[in-house]
């Protein structure tokens, strides 16, 4: 039972540091291959190829004052980043991040609570997640901000329907809630990936989680062309940066929810081991998101709820029924 | 271990939803609702009905965001709300229902020992199977009628809300001529 403990906060702490780690590199890597796609170089001024960006970024965000507007209502307008950070965390507990291994002669599962509805958790959080951005909008006395909440309220009305739905198919074939019961559904290669049979769910998925993640043609919460910042207009230092480091490891779980659900997980494939394997799956989700926000124009809120609605919805609908029949006959 | 954790749980929802009942601030208000229905799903995931849980979660963070957006429309959310109590006879009837609720609660405990569930939980079998087993053989009636209900509420939604729905709603405000927009007011 102490091991237990012991190795469950051993494993939280780990999955801290890298991941908001990974959030402040993915920052250097953002900027990086938007340039590279628009024929510019960069940050390239701060040590090799800009890398140190990162450290002169984060000293910024650590020195900026920390200021509250007079008009705020403070407690909520404080507590606001906190939701959208400690939300995208508390999701990555339920995501088996890598392969079982065997470090100093014990068992590690890198899983912080293997429990058996894993995905619905995971949706679950990164659905509360969105009280941050909502919180903070209404919180802080300015047009922008509560701009920014109202589409915060419409874009998670509407995406959420679709994430779940489009789940549907998929939890169906495998007949289980549990990330690692879908790990083990795909384990015979390529062939047997859930992405040959749901392609129409992978690809609702990956719309939703981009809705999820208000990344580019969703990003209407924070548009700066038309809302200034959205909710983030009134904060700055490291409140700011703690709706960034949430939006980050919020990509790096879609990322990780997409590859174990349709991709085959961290089964070994065909040379590369298992481990490996599923980081360049996560590292191409991570890119494919700067890839498409470098190459497409957001699209407007209504834009949004129609995709939704009345394209996206029924889609995932006819796709559960299609799903439903196969496996009866 | 589990009580310890019941007790954390219980304080800090009784303690939010107290605020939700109380406070004059509509963010507040709503905010402590919120955080009181999260926590929630903390007492499911402590009895082991990881299932209940997840979908307390989801469930309630949507239907709560629909909360803020109606709160967003009628509200500033960052003053407080001048409450109206003109009726004496409404504060009577609600502070002496919950008198009788607190004596129900509290007399709960020495009820419930003598309760014996009708449907025993099917064995060897993991939390959604098994509440999806007894959903589908021994309540199947009431959740059909239930899902007849929310699909009837949603025909009237859509009934009620249906105008223009053809059209999309930048088009509409384009195209609107003032004059007959007056008209269809009226």
């Amino acid at each position: 039972m102490d091991g237990y403990i012991i190795a469950t906060v051993i494993k939280a702490i780990l999955i801290l540091a890298v991941i908001s780690a990974l959030a402040g590199f993915g920052t250097y890597i953002e900027r990086k291959i938007l340039a590279f796609i628009q024929r510019r170089l960069g940050p390239m001024h701060v040590g090799p190829f800009g890398v140190l960006q990162i450290a002169a970024d984060g000293i910024k965000l650590f020195t900026k004052e920390d200021f509250i507007p007079s008009g705020a209502n403070k407690i909520v307008f404080m507590v606001a980043p906190i939701i959208t950070a400690a939300t995208a965390f508390i999701a990555l507990a339920a995501v088996p991040l890598l392969p079982e291994f065997t470090l100093f002669g014990i068992d590690v599962k890198p899983i912080v609570s293997d429990m058996n509805i894993g995905i619905l958790f995971v949706i679950a959080m990164m659905g509360v997640g969105l009280y941050g951005p909502l919180l903070a909008g209404m919180a802080q006395e300015n047009k922008w901000g509560i701009i920014g909440s109202a589409r915060t309220a419409i874009q998670f009305l509407s995406y959420e329907v679709v994430t779940g739905l489009s789940l549907l198919a998929p939890i169906m074939m495998v007949g289980s809630l549990s990330l690692i019961d879908f790990n083990t559904y795909q384990a015979g290669g390529i062939g047997h990936w859930i992405v040959w049979t749901q392609p129409v769910a992978f690809i609702l998925f990956l719309i939703s989680g981009f809705a999820e993640t208000n990344r580019t043609p969703f990003d209407l919460l924070e548009n700066e062309a038309e809302v200034i910042s959205g909710y983030a207009t009134e904060y700055s230092g490291m409140r700011w940066g703690m709706f960034f480091i949430g939006e980050y490891a919020n990509m790096i779980t879609i990322g990780f929810l997409a590859s174990l659900i349709f991709l085959g997980g961290f089964n070994p494939l065909w040379i590369i081991p298992g481990g490996l394997a599923i980081i360049l799956k996560v590292a191409f989700f991570f890119f494919l998101m700067l890839w498409v926000r470098s190459a497409w124009p957001h699209i407007r809120p209504d834009q949004l709820m129609w995709l939704c609605w009345k394209v996206l919805m029924p889609l995932a609908v006819i796709n559960i029924l299609i799903t439903g029949l196969v496996m009866m006959a | 271990m589990e009580a310890i954790a019941f007790y954390i749980f219980a304080i800090l929802i009784t303690g939010l939803f107290l605020v939700t009942a109380f406070s004059r601030n509509i963010l507040y208000a709503m905010s402590s609702l919120a955080a009181g229905m999260v926590l929630i799903s903390g007492l499911f995931f402590i009895l082991g009905a990881d299932f209940l849980g997840a979908v307390q979660l989801v469930v309630y963070s949507g239907a709560i965001m629909a909360l803020y957006a109606f709160g967003m429309m009628f509200f500033d959310a960052t003053r407080d709300v001048k409450e109206k109590n003109t009726s004496s006879y409404l504060v009577f009837l609600l502070s002496g229902f919950s008198a009788v609720a607190l004596v129900v609660i509290f007399a709960a405990p020495t009820i419930g020992k003598h309760i014996e569930p009708i449907v025993t939980a099917p064995q060897g079998l993991d939390n959604p199977h098994a509440i999806g087993a007894v959903l589908f053989t021994k309540y199947l009636i009431p959740f059909e009628v239930a899902a007849v209900m929310l699909l009837v509420a949603m025909i009237a939604g859509i009934v009620l809300a249906s105008k223009k729905m053809d059209e999309s709603l930048s088009e509409i405000y384009l195209d609107a001529d003032p004059e007959t927009e007056k008209k269809e007011q009226e």
